[in-house]
């Protein structure tokens, strides 16, 4: 017996929530779990966990494209089956780990995988560029700014021979959210990658009434920029909006509240560039990532200019940063001024704050270095 | 379905990194309503914009999440996605899986949808993009029947909660982040199903203050593992680092693709310690750690030699958020320190949790998460509703305005004073 649409509530079954986690744990994992002592990062990719009672546990580490197919997830159940007595697990970052309790067994396991040609790149350890954790982008989302799965892959096949080796100073985490919701949550990576609108919204007076609750598309503006107005649809005399375009931030907030702003567009949307933020709590506390490159185009296919941007930044990170130092602290400990300087991006006034507690990021101090862009007063 | 030419998409299929338009392109082969999805991600990668609609609220009986209604606004050219809605399929604790289950996973999907994943979404579910609205009843029968698994949580509810890895795979752990996930999560389902909050409400458990799941910046409330007593030193193995043996990589080996010099204890550990309350002694490293803000790196870099201590359990913090509106969030540091006990089904952190609800529910406005709640009424009130004593550990440091909110009560003889009183002593 299956689904009865005539009798929807008959034989229901709720609440069951997710399956019980210790079902699905390799035999090794189980045996072990709260005993474990240390682990080594043998190669990039491939982790070892040691026990206490002697035992270890190989781990194979592969990128994922994230979105993807069911026979794309068949293709990995084919490999646990082979080789990892049925079990797989996911990392937080979209990474997937196969688990072998025998060093002999991590040989044979690598090659299976690299049979599958590039569908799992083996890598996303240590001081590398681990997986993007992204959002949907075009793919699915109503409200993108961006893509997510374009320009991840064009970012990752750009930074590939990062995530395959441990040349950095430190981790770097890549997160690009595809508008300001930040369901990426992209407000506290290393390089963040995120869409942004340009265009105030459109108001659609035909669709407003019957799609839209006024006051709170009213009250949804941060800004006070969405107003209340009377419009004239088919000569007819309606309740709508308008909006303070001079006002606008772009946030995109009054479009989730009222389908009748629309904001897309293919020249006003784009990517800005966020940097230096970190979550862990090692040495410093959690930064938020900060604003550098406030626009960047959609240029489809392959989103050119940020691949460009991204590695640029990158590169001036791992050439001048200490070991240990995430991209946030060598900024910090190096200034903001000479960060703009040794990656070469321009510095422009949208990078500074003018939104609320926007002082609390103005320089009181006279503490400050002599770049380039304080050569107008010191070369006169 | 018609095949479309997706020149566009097709430059994506170049390049090292595994490509999603070439795996979308081999399940067209058997789901032939994926080459609609190409073809609509095509046609927005050549107008520079989105093709879905805003909204569409579809779901099954008796939930009020779960399912995000989305509708293509070319549903002519490209039928196969006419309705595209999004299910959320919660997550096992830590995202493990046995292929059996992934695979009966993978048939439902196959039969009911697009054959389109994510693993996993942002907030930790399995995520199945794209189906029909006639198919989620059907599809929710036999995930709940057959495959004994239910939906996860959207809109203004409890989302499905995350959790690292925890003690199954990490020296590390404070907790066993999987189980107090899996067990609150059991616990809540209610509030998981139900939308009965101002707006969404994320718990994040991570085992150690590394914080794997990003709970300080991505969850409403934060549970992080931490510890009271000393950090443990196994000296020995000091020595082994510091003698450079191949055996004990710094960080664990995550250095080793390139040449940093030798291992140097003093610059590595003891000088990027924030509180610098590490020094050798001799042959000793000795941490004060009445000094300590247990902030891993040293574990980090020692992970063969140092462990956390004995004494584990877990701080929490409330209110973390992205930026709409009033900007990004980290949680702020509520409760120093809970055990995070099983034998007492988790009661030191349940009473917290309920003891947020009963107030946010209350005072909560529409869409307002409980961090901008807390901004909105202040820290002292919160913590004061929190029935947590207010301590410098709650701030970065103290506030440098002198704008006190005195209560009346709080001050001699209280605010009503006689103003014909007060000028026979002082004229005007």
């Amino acid at each position: 017996m299956g689904y009865d649409p005539k009798n929807p509530m008959e034989g229901r079954i709720s609440d069951l929530g997710p399956r019980y986690y210790g079902d699905f744990l390799p035999p090794v994992i189980k045996e072990n779990k709260g005993k474990w002592l240390y682990h080594e990062i043998l190669e990039p990719g491939v982790l070892v966990h040691v026990s206490e009672t002697g035992a270890k546990v190989f781990t194979v580490r592969c990128g994922s494209p994230r979105l993807v197919s069911v026979n794309y997830v068949r293709d990995i159940c084919d490999i646990a089956d082979k080789h990892c007595d049925g079990f797989v697990r996911f990392t937080t970052r979209n990474n997937i780990e196969f688990m072998v309790d025998a060093f002999e067994k991590v040989a044979p396991l690598k090659e299976t995988i690299k049979s599958y040609g590039n569908k799992f790149p083996i890598g996303g350890t240590g001081a590398g560029v681990t997986n993007v954790v992204h959002t949907q982008g075009w793919i699915h989302c109503h409200t993108p700014a961006t893509d997510a799965s374009g320009p991840v892959k064009a970012v990752m096949d750009d930074l590939f021979e990062y995530f395959g080796s441990m040349t950095l100073p430190a981790q770097v985490r890549i997160a690009l959210a595809c508008c300001l919701n930040m369901c990426g949550a992209v407000h506290a990576s290393d390089i963040a990658i995120l869409g942004v609108h340009r265009k105030p919204p459109m108001i659609d007076h035909a669709r407003i009434t019957g799609v839209c609750e006024l006051p709170l598309a009213i009250a949804s503006c941060p800004l006070g920029a969405v107003k209340p107005a009377k419009a004239i649809v088919n000569g007819e005399e309606i309740k709508s909006v308008q909006i303070n375009a001079e006002r606008c931030m772009f946030c995109g907030n009054c479009y989730t509240m009222c389908p009748a702003l629309p904001m897309a567009d293919a020249e006003g949307d784009g990517i800005a560039i966020l940097v230096g933020g970190k979550v862990s709590n090692a040495r410093s506390a959690p930064k938020f990532s900060k604003l550098v490159v406030p626009f960047l185009p959609n240029t489809t296919p392959r989103w050119p200019e940020t691949v460009e941007c991204v590695r640029q930044i990158l590169v001036a990170y791992e050439k001048d940063a200490k070991k240990y130092e995430r991209l946030g602290e060598w900024a910090e400990r190096i200034s903001w001024e000479k960060f703009f300087e040794k990656t070469g991006l321009p510095f422009t006034e949208k990078s500074i704050d003018d939104y609320r507690l926007a002082y609390d990021t103005w320089r009181t101090s006279t503490q400050f270095k002599y770049t380039s862009h304080t050569a107008a007063y010191t070369n006169k | 379905m018609a095949k479309h030419e997706t020149p566009l998409l097709d430059e994506l299929e170049k390049g090292p990194w595994p490509s999603f338009v070439t795996d979308l392109k081999q399940q067209a082969e058997t789901k032939p309503e994926v080459w609609d999805i190409l073809g609509q991600l095509e046609l927005s990668f050549k107008d520079r914009i989105t093709h879905w609609k805003h909204g569409g609220i579809v779901g099954v009986f008796g939930y009020g999440g779960g399912i995000v209604g989305r509708y293509s606004d070319v549903p002519k050219q490209f039928p196969g996605v006419e309705h595209f809605h999004t299910v959320r399929i919660a997550q096992p604790s830590g995202l493990y899986y046995s292929t059996e289950n992934l695979r009966a996973l993978m048939d439902l999907w196959e039969k009911y949808g697009s054959g389109v994943t994510n693993m996993h979404g942002s907030t930790g579910d399995m995520i199945f993009l794209g189906t029909r609205t006639e198919n989620l009843e059907p599809l929710f029968w036999d995930l709940t029947h057959d495959l004994k698994q239910d939906l996860g949580g959207s809109g203004s509810n409890l989302r499905t909660p995350s959790c690292c890895l925890g003690e199954s795979r990490c020296e590390w752990a404070c907790f066993d982040a999987q189980e107090v996930c899996n067990s609150l999560t059991q616990r809540y389902q209610d509030e998981i199903h139900r939308p009965a909050f101002p707006y969404k409400f994320k718990f994040k458990f991570s085992a150690c203050p590394n914080d794997c799941v990003a709970a300080i910046a991505r969850s409403d409330f934060s549970v992080i593992g931490t510890w009271k007593d000393n950090i443990r030193i196994d000296q020995a193995a000091v020595q082994k680092y510091i003698a450079n043996d191949p055996e004990y990589p710094s960080n664990g080996g995550s250095h080793k693709g390139r040449d940093w010099g030798p291992f140097d204890i003093q610059a590595e550990v003891i000088d990027l310690c924030p509180t610098q309350c590490m020094w050798m002694e001799g042959n000793e490293l000795k941490i004060d750690d009445s000094e300590c803000t247990r902030c891993m790196h040293c574990i980090n870099v020692l992970p063969r030699a140092l462990r956390p201590g004995l004494q584990k359990g877990a701080s929490i913090l409330i209110g973390a958020k992205a930026p709409i509106l009033d900007g990004a969030q980290f949680s702020t540091l509520v409760v120093p320190f809970v055990e995070v006990n099983k034998e007492n089904d988790f009661e030191e952190v349940v009473d917290v949790i309920e003891k947020v609800w009963d107030w946010w529910m209350e005072v909560g406005k529409n869409r307002e998460r409980v961090g901008e709640t807390m901004q909105r009424v202040g820290l002292p009130t919160f913590l004061s509703v929190m029935e947590v004593e207010p301590m410098p550990q709650h701030v970065k440091e103290p506030r440098s305005n002198p704008y006190v909110f005195w209560k009346e009560e709080e001050v001699e003889g209280g605010w009503d004073r006689d103003i014909e009183e007060y000028r026979r002593r002082h004229a005007a």
